[in-house]
């Protein structure tokens, strides 16, 4: 177990920079999501660490050795693909023991140590199995095994669920967050599904275009999204970002078509640098929101678009010009309603990001 | 289901493939057939034989095994043995080894090496059989050629190649021309192999050798077995080492192929040619056989 240090990491396939003068620590035992959308990098980070790319700037250290010129096999590490790369010519003893074997470790330990990882993952009756007569969530498992087997100082999942049935990627993700607790182990792992990284990591930390945009505890991130992106990405649906200007006379966020908000509730969070006419997003969650059949002192007018019975909860998309809107609802089923609706926003839950995507405060 | 309609009766389809039968009845089959009838004969080119050729039993057999002589330089067995030892040499370690060697080294890199490396293996593989003749006449030449020349400059002397080497200049030579292909062969089959296989081993801890040896060798064994079958049975009956050494000198570099060749048309001893011709068919067939049989246990294990 070690702690792992990235100090402006940085690597460029050819114009692209993929991964952009990175700046992260995990702490010793630490659970770490990188989260973000396609191509933002996650991967790469990842091979970083690995020592599968090489770095064309910054350091890399796991406790207290600079790792940054290490081939893989010296950094103590341990990796699980999200294909899984279990050898087909070689049975499943023969996969979670490779480590070992590669290690010159004596066949009788080397059988002792894979058959007791196994039992605990639960596929110790498959030993004598070829890969190719598993299901998925075997193959998973067995993945994992030879990743734990050899007692590495820091764990690298790339998207290790991503290949699993809905149903399969909730239990393994429970055993995996287990596992990582009863091993406490230092881990880092990618992810594309925010709902994993939320559930699995001690942080998140959410990327985008080879930056880390935001590193936080699961709920800080949910709950103040740093910037723009944050919020535009973390929640489902997202949160509801919508553009607005600062009317700081009468008090009020004035909207496209001119419908406007009150700022009380949330004037005593107001920047003192925000100025009269600036442009801002406001930004608020969909559970956030009440809909009301009548205009009230400060609503939003708007229509309603479609509703969308979710199982416990449901989802009413309404608009506004362009803009769409959701209202999250904790009832099973969307009520019916007119035609014409009011917004009542919670203007103590919303955000104001400014015209850089920051948040203001 | 429900049977499509055929477009022509069984009839007119047997009539449409005909042309094809008889074209392959002619140039396969007939050939076949023929060089078996006729090594049973004492068919030559010239003299009484040629338009009475008798019928001789297995004399022409005889002939071939009769094991006083068959290892003397020139004779049937001499010839197999160094058949044996060029196949060896050339295909299997040669070619197939070289071949292997070069595809690993350059197992997921990229760039101007690579690029050079692999142009100049398959350029050597193209380029027209007399002119690649020529060129490592030129360049064997004890007086004249290159690679005397080098090894002069590094005070190495210059041997005759040809003359003292013969079977390890045709050996060489062969190597060079023939690579390409198990090359190619192996590069793509390496291509097939995802990369997080050799990247988990890697993290894992493996060398470089234990990568080779535990993941991508077995990973390629279906592939090696399938290039040694096709380059196997090419060397056998490969030819060009004609233009170099004429078989000699004193019959050191007589392959089997050529060894047929001068009898049957040096000689003009139809019938024994043609006897010899039927035995590397069955050693050519023996051979397929054996390697399809280990493919085939190969597969099944896996
Ligand atoms: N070997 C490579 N050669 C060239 N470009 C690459 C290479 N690997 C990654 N990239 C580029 O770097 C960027 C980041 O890629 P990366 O694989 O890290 O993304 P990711 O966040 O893992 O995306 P995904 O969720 O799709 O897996 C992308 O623009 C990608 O096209
Ligand atoms: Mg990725």
């Amino acid at each position: 177990m070690a702690e792992v240090r990235l100090d402006n990491v940085t690597r460029q396939f050819g114009s692209v920079v993929a991964v952009n003068a990175i700046n992260l620590t995990i702490a010793d035992g630490e659970f770490v999501a990188l989260l973000g959308p396609s191509g933002c990098g996650k991967t790469t980070t990842l091979r970083l660490i690995a020592g599968l790319e090489q770095a064309d700037g910054g350091h890399m250290y796991i406790g207290d050795r600079d790792v940054t010129n290490l081939p893989p096999r010296d950094r103590d590490i341990a990796m699980v693909f999200q294909d899984y790369a279990l050898y087909p010519h070689m049975t499943i003893l023969d996969n979670i023991g490779y480590p070992l074997k590669v290690r010159g470790t004596p066949r009788a330990e080397l059988t002792k140590r894979v058959t007791e990882v196994a039992e605990r993952l639960q596929i110790g009756n498959l030993l004598q199995r070829r890969p190719g007569q598993l299901s998925g969530g075997q193959q998973q498992r067995a993945s994992v095994a030879r990743a734990v087997v050899y007692h590495a100082q820091v764990f690298l999942f790339d998207e290790p669920l991503s290949n699993l049935d809905a149903k399969l990627r909730v239990e393994a993700r429970a055993f995996l967050k287990r596992l990582q607790h009863e091993l406490d182990v230092t881990a880092v792992y990618v992810t594309h599904d925010q709902a994993e990284a939320m559930a699995l990591a001690d942080r998140i930390a959410v990327m985008n275009h080879g930056r880390i945009m935001q590193l936080g505890a699961p709920l800080e991130v949910y709950r103040r999204p740093q910037n723009l992106f944050v919020a535009s990405f973390i929640g489902s649906p997202p949160m509801n970002l919508l553009p607005c200007r600062v009317d700081l006379g009468a008090r009020r966020l004035v909207f496209a078509g001119g419908a406007a908000l009150e700022m009380t509730g949330m004037m005593e969070r107001l920047p003192a640098s925000l100025r009269d006419g600036e442009m801002v997003t406001l930004g608020i969650r969909p559970e956030h929101i009440t809909i009301r059949e009548t205009a009230g002192a400060s609503t939003l007018p708007v229509k309603v678009y479609v509703t969308e019975p979710l199982g416990g909860e449901s989802l009413v998309i309404t608009q506004m010009g362009d803009l769409l809107i959701s209202i999250r609802l904790f009832q099973d089923e969307p009520p019916s309603l007119p035609d014409a609706v009011w917004l009542e926003l919670n203007m103590t839950h919303t955000f104001l990001y400014g015209a850089e995507g920051e948040l203001m405060r | 289901m429900e049977q499509k309609p055929a477009i022509f009766s069984a009839r007119v389809g047997a009539l449409f493939l005909l042309p094809a039968l008889a074209f392959v009845a002619l140039f396969l089959l007939f050939p076949f057939v023929w060089v078996i009838v006729l090594s049973f004969t004492n068919q030559t080119l010239t003299g009484a034989t040629a338009a009475n050729p008798e019928f001789v039993g297995l004399a022409n057999y005889e002939r071939l095994f009769d094991f006083d002589r068959w290892m003397r330089a020139g004779e049937f067995g001499s010839s197999l043995l160094i058949t044996v030892q060029f196949v060896l040499g050339s295909a299997l370690i040669g070619q197939a080894g070289l071949g292997l060697l070069i595809a690993w080294l350059f197992y997921r890199r990229r760039g101007w090496l690579r690029t050079v490396v692999t142009t100049l293996v398959v350029l050597a593989w193209i380029i027209p059989e007399v002119v690649v003749a020529f060129a490592w006449f030129a360049f064997l030449d004890r007086d004249a050629g290159t690679f005397n020349n080098i090894l002069d400059a590094f005070g190495l002397g210059r041997p005759d190649w040809l003359f003292n080497y013969p079977l390890l200049s045709i050996m060489v030579f062969n190597t060079w021309r023939g690579t390409a292909f198990s090359m190619l062969l192996f590069q793509s089959a390496l291509e097939t192999i995802p990369p997080s296989y050799i990247e988990t081993a890697e993290v894992a801890g493996a060398s470089g050798w234990q990568k080779f040896r535990h993941i991508l060798l077995p990973l390629l064994i279906g592939h090696i077995i399938t290039d040694l079958i096709l380059i196997t049975l090419w060397t056998f009956n490969v030819f060009t080492p004609y233009l170099l050494t004429g078989g000699g000198p004193r019959n050191q570099t007589q392959l089997v192929s050529i060894y047929t060749y001068e009898t049957a048309f040096q000689f003009f001893r139809f019938g024994q040619g043609a006897a010899i011709a039927v035995v590397i068919m069955f050693i050519n067939l023996t051979l397929a056989m054996i390697y399809l049989a280990i493919l085939r246990r190969q597969r099944a294990a896996t």
